[in-house]
């Protein structure tokens, strides 16, 4: 028996197949709401996963489970000043937090815009003094040359590895390698080449820089013996959390805080920002999404009007129906699966416009989009149910229909 | 209201034990309401149909015989009366029963063929086995055979528009007889036929009535088709004016 019903299933959907390419064009205006509806979400969802993807692999090209701890704000006289202004974090606090368990590693950093000059050329870029753990850290390896150790880290040597777009502007196509280039009238080596890094989340040139030793940019550059940053490497993401706190214990502590005061330092768990920035994404896909099923809604009810239409114009095919035998679940089902076999058509083209519509995207635009199973199959399944739902009031009222007067109908 | 003192001649329904007719109406009424206004359209018929018999409606239009035709054909329930057929009582089942007894008991032709369109000649005349929960090889074979009774192997896989209208009745015959009912009721069949596709469209239903033993109950104003019939029922306003044996029948 369930053979049977399959297969009389199998007649139904071949029989609507039939019925609707007999009316090609008009199937087809039906079901535009359908398609324009299920090719914006795919399209939608695919720019949102895209953005996200962008997000993601923005916040990684800054380094994994990295913490940012900066010097706190000052209050003097209720007048507040902004992050890293105090001098309260220095170097020696960076390396009692590389000894606690849940920090993998941690560099020290302090940087400013200075003028560097090579020969007859100069070139205004971001000096950055760094630690050793620099690359490791920031998972910025050196693209050629090497990177300075952490001795001469410690003998602050005057030895720079330079960003990509900082190498071009000075030495256009000369290896820079074992050149001395001036910063603030600094002899300095060029030992290294960073690999390109693009551009970070907010726009700016990551390669336009120039990396020394910190100690060397303290003691011969800035003048100091504070540093604006200690980044710090968490052994994992979850050790981020962990980190976090250990960190604040131990600069409370290193740094004499009553218990009573505040921190004078801010850790900034970059983990945490990346999921917040990520959630703002997926915030800003599911409203773009819901709006295009607001259109497949409107494709429902386009399908419901010409259902309505057509069980009008088949009436005397209804009565017939009627007279031989058929009962009035035999009708329902009939213009049901018809309503299904054409809402279904629908999202199948639809997939296939989204897909074809986010592929542009991808080619002709900046956005990098991904498409991705699960919009598919919820549109699908969607657009399955708007046939059901919407189809179900044209199938009802012609299995209500009255077999003398359906086939007394010109 | 009864039958107007035309006696209805001696059944079986009369010989205590004995089978019950195959169609019996009880003072059957039928009053159509539309808004406020309400028409009798029927007012207390009596009829008894015996299994095998070719009976003949006549009547002019208006005069009641379609609206006898769609209670007998279970397409209508009467509102007022008894409709007993094979002794069980018909008159008041629901829809999805009333369609029930359609498709295994009744089949029909009408003056319009009323073939589907989209559908081919075979799947026209398999429709009621498929509504019967019969699909595959089987419901073909019977379908093919059921041309083949009205001549028309061969063409199964035209459909309607590609065949004359005589063809057309003929498949419809054969649509109304595939699930091999007892009943088949014609409305008016030549109706849309010029005479000559008309005695040929009679001689399939003579054909069914005497070969297969199938009851048919046609309906027509025209008195040569009415003629087909072994009994001529008059129809006038809404009763029965006479019951009659038809002598000689005409032959085309």
């Amino acid at each position: 028996m369930p053979k049977r019903v399959k297969f009389a299933f199998f007649l139904d959907l071949k029989s609507a197949y039939k019925t609707l390419l007999r009316n090609k064009i008009r199937s087809l205006l039906t079901i535009l709401g359908i398609i324009i509806g299920v090719g914006s979400v795919i399209a939608t969802v695919s720019i949102g996963q895209g953005a996200s993807e962008a997000i993601q692999s923005t916040i990684n090209s800054m380094g994994s489970n990295m913490l940012i701890i900066l010097p706190g704000s000052s209050s003097l006289g209720g007048v507040r000043t902004g992050f890293g202004i105090l001098p309260t974090l220095t170097l020696n606090d960076a390396y009692a937090i590389r000894k606690l368990p849940a920090v993998k590693t941690d560099s020290g950093n302090l940087g400013m815009a200075q003028q560097v000059i090579w020969r007859g050329n100069n070139w205004s870029t971001f000096i950055m003094g760094a630690s050793s753990t620099f690359p490791e850290i920031r998972d910025w390896p050196v693209a050629k040359g090497t990177f300075f150790t952490h001795q001469q880290v410690v003998s602050a040597a005057n030895v720079a590895v330079i960003g990509n777009t900082a190498a071009t502007e000075l030495f256009g196509l000369i290896n820079p390698i074992g050149h001395i280039i001036l910063i603030h009238n600094v002899p300095f080596t060029v030992i290294g080449i960073l690999s390109v890094k693009g551009f970070n989340a907010f726009g700016q040139d990551q390669d336009d820089t120039v990396v020394i030793p910190i100690t060397t940019m303290q003691e011969k550059i800035a003048g100091t013996t504070w540093v604006h940053a200690i980044a710090v490497s968490a052994k994992s993401k979850e050790d981020t959390v962990i980190a976090q706190s250990e960190i604040t214990a131990l600069l409370r502590q290193r740094h004499h805080i009553p218990l009573h005061k505040p921190n004078d330092f801010f850790v900034r768990n970059l983990t945490e920002i990346a999921q917040a920035a990520n959630s703002s994404a997926n915030t800003f896909t599911i409203l773009l999404a819901s709006i295009a099923a607001v259109s497949l809604l409107v494709g429902g009810i386009g399908i419901m009007n010409i259902m309505l239409v057509s069980v009008t114009e088949r009436t005397k095919e209804i009565g017939i129906r009627l007279a031989v035998g058929a009962k009035k679940k035999d009708i329902l089902k009939q213009f049901l699966i018809e309503s299904s076999v054409l809402s279904l058509f629908g999202g199948i083209l639809g997939i296939a416009a989204g897909i074809g519509i986010s592929n542009s995207i991808s080619a002709f635009s900046p956005l990098k989009t991904i498409v991705t199973t699960e919009p598919i199959i919820i549109s699908l399944v969607f657009s399955l149910c708007v046939g059901i739902f919407f189809g179900f009031y044209p199938a009802f009222k012609a299995s209500r229909m009255n077999p003398v007067e359906a086939l007394r109908y010109e | 209201m009864n039958t107007g003192g035309i006696k209805e001649r001696a059944t079986s329904y009369d010989i205590p034990g004995g089978e019950p007719p195959l169609i019996r109406l009880e003072n059957i009424g039928m009053i159509y309401k539309i808004g406020d206004i309400s028409y009798e359209a029927l007012k207390g018929i009596n009829l008894i149909v015996e299994n095998g018999e070719f009976v003949s409606i006549m009547g002019a239009s208006g005069s009641g015989k379609s609206t006898i035709m769609n209670i007998l054909g279970c397409l209508d329930r009467p509102t007022a009366g008894k409709y007993f057929l094979e002794g069980k009582d018909v008159s008041n089942l629901t829809s999805d029963e009333l369609a029930e007894i359609r498709n295994k008991k009744i089949g029909f032709v009408f003056q319009g063929f009323n073939l589907i369109q989209r559908l081919s000649i075979v799947e026209n005349v398999e429709l009621p086995l498929y509504y019967a929960g019969m699909y595959s090889k089987e419901a073909t074979e019977m379908a093919m055979e059921a041309l083949k009774l009205v001549d028309l192997a061969g063409t199964e896989n035209k459909f309607p528009n590609q065949i004359s209208g005589g063809e057309q009745q003929r498949v419809a015959i054969a649509r109304a007889v595939v699930n091999n009912a007892p009943i088949i009721m014609a409305d008016e069949p030549t109706g849309n036929l010029d005479s000559v596709r008309g005695a040929d469209v009679m001689r399939f239903f003579k054909k069914i009535n005497e070969e297969r033993g199938a009851t048919i109950i046609l309906v027509s104003h025209d008195k040569n088709i009415a003629d087909y019939g072994k009994r001529l029922i008059t129809v006038k306003d809404g009763i029965i004016i006479s019951s009659a044996v038809i002598e000689s029948q005409s032959m085309v």
